[in-house]
């Protein structure tokens, strides 16, 4: 019965053209936009690190006091996102996490054999930062505990910065230089890019690529490297280098792998210990405040979806919701104009669920052809978003891909919705008396 | 006069006039609230810097290997870019407007005030150059002279005795209009004296809107900064942009190659850039706006002409009994009007009661009533638009054709 009724539904399709290419047209316009920009949310609100993201925390503490610690919109407390140097290695020292890293960005300038010098961001962290966060290695490995206390000069190199130096050869074992200095390489990273770049997104674009380079944190601090990211001070450090790693101005960042509850406890009952410890010492002047949030929650907290993202999802779900609004109104007129035919086919013998399983059959046809149309107009507007968005496409423009997931949900999507905006109609045309139709004609 | 007939048949088909004015009312509300973006984003990229826009270009540069004398380096470097033909000035900064990344201060008026002080600016180090490479209108006051100007290295905190604030900010802190001569309070207890006022700079980071007044508050400070990272800023003489900045790269490497120089790009683009997701942004929703506009168009007319086809024997009924065409033109158009009039008010207190939301929300700005009201006029106008040619159809109908099956 499915396929006479699928076959009605083609027939028909073609006798009133205008008014179903207006419908097909309607719900393609109204997916095609609302999948545009669900696309870029999808891909912002995915989780980077799946397997683990509920184990990786940032400890928060309230280093800035009351007075001038950060304020939220709505007054709520906000404690500094970032470490001063005398807390992080405090922290480090403490060792409290199975796995834990203290890091900052960097800038180098990387001189090639050949050619001219070129500057790389690169991070300066511990090397549990590798196995915490899960990062692959094509060759070689992080560097050794040894090298970290002998602040060494040693670095691992992204897939991209060894393909472009050592073109030829393994890049293990080799010497790099940067910022002037030799450093050997221990490991180079293969393909590693977690979406969004979760473990700084206060230093840059949240949706960055991966660094290109990682060195020990001691020996970045050793050559007195400075942040390439955000340096914030709420009272004046002393002069000098010596000041930079003595006063009150945050620019590291610190996670801890924490296996379980017990754990996360543990660890929060430490930073109440130690800034109560601060506060005996009298460098804080105000009680312990800490906060403890793993990769969700902190995402959350640092507002890594933009708001315009937000906003323009929002519009575009209201756009929806006109095209299936219209729609509605083009099938009333569609079933409505052939009431005639109903009522023959309800005289003839066609109960009422036939008469509906018939229409519901035609609106799933236009919601099919709808969603090719949504998911061509998607696709559309992806790239011209992609254009419109300049120089800013290297961070963002990755988020912009129609993966097969999404496809099929664009198809869904169109479907679902047709379906349920065609159900009033579909109501109505099972509501036809056949008497008096068949008296009309 | 034809408006009770007209409310009594529209009684008879509830679900279609509700579904149209449901349509106008949501239309209206994601129209009205796009284009209230978009008018937000078009104020905040309009807004002058306040510099010689045509004829700046900047860039970024960086030794490699940190050379022995920083400060001997930079002023070999600036040397080098103002000798070269064409060029009217050039100077060495921390940052300049609209760069994305600066130093952020407070002012103090007194010097044991706390809480971030009276208003927070941005920092510009600057020697006597300044004013002339950037291009900066002196509206009170003087520039920074020779003997005022200190070194200032990374990590370093230095009091200087004097600075120069944009007349926003000069405004901001004394609003008598006499802020040359004035002391400020800025990085330590010792006083610094107000010595000039230019009209106008944009701090680093790109302005909201027109709303935004933390937007001009710059501060000028006579220091030359000196570190391994540095934004060289270079006026040409006018129409001769192009040709500095190819000469540019050179010069520098002629001095030493061991260097990177980054981001070489007129002040356009650093315009372009510092606006991008708000021109990005307007596209984006101009392109929603239109798309909807044009659906809910195209659904009127085909529901119109739907309504029309099935009410040809009563229009040829009433033709038949002495109604002309104007007659019927008019009945369509009236309940037309009344439908998307229901609409439209619908359309301006949902969209605005969307917009009051999203501005507690989300930050947007908040919309005028006069976007609204333009929305809705526009959607009327476009409805009545819609319901010409159906009506014009169904006008023509000769009413024996009309009433033949009845």
């Amino acid at each position: 019965m499915l396929g006479y009724y699928l076959n009605l539904a083609l027939r028909t399709l073609r006798r009133n053209v205008i008014l179903t290419s207006l419908i097909i047209a309607a719900v393609g316009v109204g997916i095609g936009a609302y999948m545009t920009v669900l696309t870029v949310l999808i891909a912002m609100s995915g989780d980077p690190i799946p397997d683990k993201s509920d184990r990786l925390f940032v400890p928060q503490i309230d280093v800035w006091g009351p007075n001038t610690r950060p304020k939220g919109d709505t007054g709520e407390v906000r404690l500094p996102p970032q470490f001063t140097y005398r807390d992080v290695t405090a922290f480090m020292q403490a060792h409290l996490a199975p796995r834990q890293a203290a890091m900052y960005p960097v800038g180098l300038d990387v001189t090639p054999p050949k050619g001219i010098p070129f500057s790389q961001g690169g991070r300066a962290t511990y090397r549990d930062f590798f196995a915490m966060f899960e990062v692959p290695f094509k060759s070689g490995a992080a560097w050794s505990v040894k090298d970290e206390t002998d602040r060494a000069d040693v670095v691992v190199l992204g897939k991209t910065l060894a393909a472009r130096l050592f073109p030829h050869s393994s890049a293990v074992g080799q010497t790099v230089s940067l910022g002037g200095r030799p450093y050997r390489v221990t490991g180079v990273l293969d393909a590693w890019s977690p979406t969004p770049r979760f473990y700084d997104v206060i230093n840059g674009n949240a949706f960055a690529d991966v660094e290109d380079f990682f060195i020990p944190f001691t020996t970045a601090i050793g050559h007195q490297m400075q942040t390439n990211g955000n340096y914030n001070c709420a009272v004046l450090p002393p002069s000098g280098w010596a000041g930079r790693l003595s006063g009150e101005c945050i620019w590291f960042g610190f996670w801890a792998e924490l296996p379980n509850a017990a754990a996360v406890r543990h660890y929060k009952q430490y930073l109440i210990n130690y800034s109560a410890e601060q506060q005996r010492l009298g460098r804080f002047h105000w009680p312990p405040l800490v906060q403890l949030n793993n990769v969700h929650q902190w995402l959350a907290l640092m507002h890594v979806i933009p708001d315009e993202v937000r906003v323009n999802s929002l519009l575009a779900f209201g756009f929806l919701t006109v095209c299936l609004v219209n729609a509605v109104g083009l099938m009333l007129a569609r079933f409505s104009a052939r009431a005639s035919e109903f009522g023959v086919r309800r005289a003839l013998g066609a109960t009422r669920s036939d008469i509906f399983l018939q229409c519901l059959t035609e609106t799933a046809v236009v919601g099919v052809l709808g969603g090719i149309l949504g998911l061509a107009l998607t696709a559309l507007g992806l790239a011209a978003n992609r254009a419109s968005l300049g120089y800013l496409a290297q961070y963002v423009g990755g988020l912009m891909r129609l993966d097969p997931q999404v496809m099929a949900l664009t198809v869904a999507l169109a479907v679902g919705a047709t379906l349920c905006s065609g159900l009033y109609p579909t109501w109505r045309a099972t509501r036809v008396q056949p008497a008096l139709q068949l008296k009309a004609q | 006069m034809e408006i009770v007939p007209i409310l009594s048949a529209l009684r008879r088909n509830k679900v279609g006039a509700i579904l149209v004015a449901l349509q106008i009312a949501l239309t209206l509300a994601v129209v009205a609230n796009g284009m209230s973006i978009i008018q937000g984003h078009l104020a905040a990229m309009g807004r002058p810097s306040g510099i010689d826009e045509a004829d700046i270009f900047t860039l970024q540069n960086h030794w490699v290997g940190e050379p022995e004398d920083l400060h001997e380096s930079i002023e070999a470097d600036l040397a080098a870019l103002r000798n070269t033909p064409g060029v009217q000035d050039a100077e060495a900064t921390n940052s300049y407007p609209l760069r994305g990344g600066g130093w952020g201060w407070g002012i103090r008026l007194k010097p044991d005030q706390t809480n971030g002080g009276a208003t927070s600016t941005t920092l510009y180090f600057n020697d006597t150059h300044g004013l002339d490479a950037m291009g900066l209108k002196l509206v009170a006051g003087r520039w920074f002279s020779a003997s005022e100007i200190q070194v200032m290295r990374v990590d370093d905190q230095k009091a200087t005795p004097s600075a120069v604030l944009t007349a926003a900010l000069a405004k901001k802190l004394f609003p008598k209009g006499d802020a040359v001569g004035q002391v400020i309070y800025m990085v330590t207890n010792a006083p610094v004296r107000v010595i000039g006022v230019v009209e106008r700079a944009q701090t680093p980071w790109p302005a909201q809107g027109f709303g935004d007044e933390f937007a001009e508050y710059s501060t000028f400070l006579p220091l030359q900064f000196v570190a391994n990272q540095m934004s060289y800023l270079v006026r040409a003489r006018p129409g001769q942009l192009a040709a500095v900045m190819h000469a540019a790269p050179d010069r520098l490497y002629a001095v030493t190659r061991q260097r990177v120089i980054d981001q070489l790009m007129p002040f356009s683009e650093t315009r372009t850039r510092a606006y991008q997701i708000q021109k990005s942004e307007s596209w984006l929703l101009g392109t929603v706006c239109g798309l909807l506009l044009a659906i809910t168009g195209f659904g009127t007319v085909g529901l119109t002409m739907y309504w029309v086809a099935q009410r040809r024997r009563q229009i040829g009924l009433r033709r038949a009994l002495g109604a002309r065409r104007i007659d019927i033109l008019r009945y369509f158009h009236t309940e037309n009007l009344l439908v998307a009039g229901t609409g439209a008010v619908l359309g301006v207190l949902g969209g605005l009661g969307a917009n009051l939301w999203m501005a507690t929300h989300m930050g947007t700005h908040r919309m005028s009533w006069v976007y609204i009201g333009i929305g809705a006029l526009i959607v009327l106008v476009l409805c009545q638009l819609a319901v010409l040619w159906p009506a014009y159809r169904a006008a023509s109908t000769p009413p024996s054709l009309a009433t033949r099956g009845l």
